[in-house]
């Protein structure tokens, strides 16, 4: 395992608001870590600033041993954005949008890339529908196709906004078993953002929590366990996170 | 027979070359500026144009070498505007029309004894491309369309999804500032033939009925095109043929594909 993420004490104000407080952590290639915190924890801007979209106040962040100042290696960087309202007239088909995940790095063989984009659309059970325009798709096809845009790239670290909000509860579970098996087979590390704890009880083996400073970093069995939590949430809200994703 | 006889004057083969070059490169541009809601770019550019010409006619320097270099800028200040500012980027666009079109006005009225020039340029004249300008217009829409072909999965990435293409590691600064210049420049050539009053047309009409019937980006890009093709060659022809202005024959016959493909498009539908 070696460390793939060092986030050290980065803050990020907004008008002199702070949004983060010296939050600090290490990701290990292969980690499933689900990002959990309140409405305005800073949970996006966390992702957005790991993957440059977003200015830090101070600190610093290194990615695959680089500093993010001199990134690179993007190929080995997949996201899939918070879900928004697609542009509905968009005339993009889904093969389209999937291969739009090679966008930045070094051209490949058309052919290749097709292959690449078919096998994943199959996997993701999105079959037979590579020709069809992305905005006719519904919105668990959709969350799909994008994942697929993201996997298209073979990344090491897929960081995930928020995949499952406005997802019915079938597809919600679909998506997770899916992201489970491409952590557990291929061994990408994930970060997924959640304000739902219960999500990352059920899959994710690390919880990092979030309300402006980091809560708490480690496994979700000693987030349980921590007396220090029973104390910051109460017992019932600890007992809920916890419990919860038995029922 | 008689229409093909035209051809025989070289300000109709300039005219049809230049129409068509134009028609191509504004019908593909128009697509990424329909699908990024900057529609009115095109219009706001084109005011700026017509404050270049002015000052171009002020200054006795021949119109479009002034327009090229203003326009340009005028498209880099409504995309910092935009950027920047605590305003919508139609804010920004509305601002910088409104003073390229007021600047214009100004200079005429100081001036004084160009306004017949100056006016000329309202409703343009593709029938009066010179020699220079075509050629200026080959290389535009040579690199235009080279740009759009090496960059086609960047610039897609970039239409669809602009945070994620920005997360792809997609030079989006590189990309947007391109494209601008490349409509700046478009603009400031169409300016000439089909006028400040109908160049934003060329851009938006071409592209609305292409998305009417479109499957997939790449399609939609090449219909846009086509269809600005044949709006060009039709326009074209019935001012020929009827002694109409150029520039509205084309910018009606592209409304006209307009409502035939947005027909055709809802009878699919």
């Amino acid at each position: 395992m070696s460390v793939i993420l060092k986030v050290k004490n980065i803050n990020i104000d907004y008008n002199n608001i702070p949004a983060l407080k010296d939050v600090s952590f290490e990701l290990e290639s292969g980690a499933y870590v689900g990002l959990a915190g309140p409405n305005g924890a800073g949970k996006t801007s966390l992702v957005k600033a790991i993957l440059g979209l977003e200015a830090i106040s101070s600190g610093e962040i290194e990615l695959f041993g680089q500093p993010l100042t001199s990134f690179s290696q993007w190929e080995k960087i997949a996201y899939l954005p918070q879900k928004h309202q697609y542009n509905q007239l968009f005339p993009a088909s889904v093969l389209e949008v999937v291969l739009s995940g090679l966008a930045g790095l070094p051209r490949r063989p058309k052919k290749e890339s097709q292959e690449k984009a078919q096998v994943l659309l199959n996997d993701l059970e999105i079959i037979g529908e590579e020709n069809k325009l992305f905005s006719r798709l519904s919105g668990g096809q959709q969350q799909r196709v994008l994942l697929a845009r993201a996997l298209i790239r073979q990344p090491e670290l897929l960081i995930l906004d928020e995949p499952t909000t406005a997802l019915d509860p079938q597809v919600r579970e679909k998506f997770f078993k899916i992201l489970n098996k491409i952590n557990k087979e291929k061994g990408t590390a994930i970060i997924m953002v959640t304000h739902d704890t219960s999500d990352i009880g059920r899959y994710a083996e690390s919880l990092l929590y979030l309300d402006r400073s980091l809560i708490f970093y480690g496994l979700f069995s000693d987030f349980c366990d921590s007396q220090r939590m029973k104390d910051y949430f109460g017992d019932f809200s600890q007992h809920l996170i916890c419990h919860q994703h038995d029922h | 027979m008689e229409l093909l006889n035209f051809f025989h004057y070289d300000f109709l083969v300039r005219a049809l070359l230049a129409g068509s070059m134009l028609a191509i490169l504004a019908g593909v541009l128009g697509v990424f500026l329909v699908l990024r809601k900057l529609s009115l770019i095109g219009d706001g550019l084109s005011h700026v144009s017509f404050g270049a010409v002015a000052l171009g006619l002020l200054l006795g320097v021949y119109p479009f070498y002034v327009s090229l270099p203003i326009t340009a800028v005028a498209a880099f200040l409504i995309f910092r505007l935009g950027e920047r500012s605590k305003f919508y980027g139609d804010a920004a666009i509305g601002i910088v029309s409104a003073v390229g079109i007021a600047g214009g006005v100004i200079i005429a009225s100081l001036a004084q004894g160009f306004n017949v020039d100056l006016f000329s340029y309202l409703f343009g004249s593709l029938l009066a491309i010179s020699w220079n300008e075509l050629y200026f217009l080959l290389a535009l829409t040579v690199a235009g369309l080279a740009f759009i072909i090496y960059y086609y999965r960047p610039l897609f990435a970039l239409a669809f999804d602009e945070t994620a293409a920005k997360a792809l590691g997609v030079k989006v600064k590189f990309l947007n500032t391109v494209l601008l210049l490349l409509t700046a420049l478009t603009v400031a050539a169409a300016v000439k033939a089909v006028g400040v009053m109908l160049v934003s047309a060329l851009l938006i009409l071409p592209a609305a009925s292409a998305l009417q019937l479109s499957k997939n980006f790449k399609t939609t890009l090449f219909s846009a095109a086509v269809w600005a093709l044949l709006s060009v060659l039709i326009g074209l022809a019935a001012s020929l043929s009827f002694n109409l202005p150029t520039g509205a024959s084309i910018v009606m016959a592209s409304f006209f594909i307009f409502v035939f493909t947005y027909l055709i498009g809802r009878w699919r539908r």
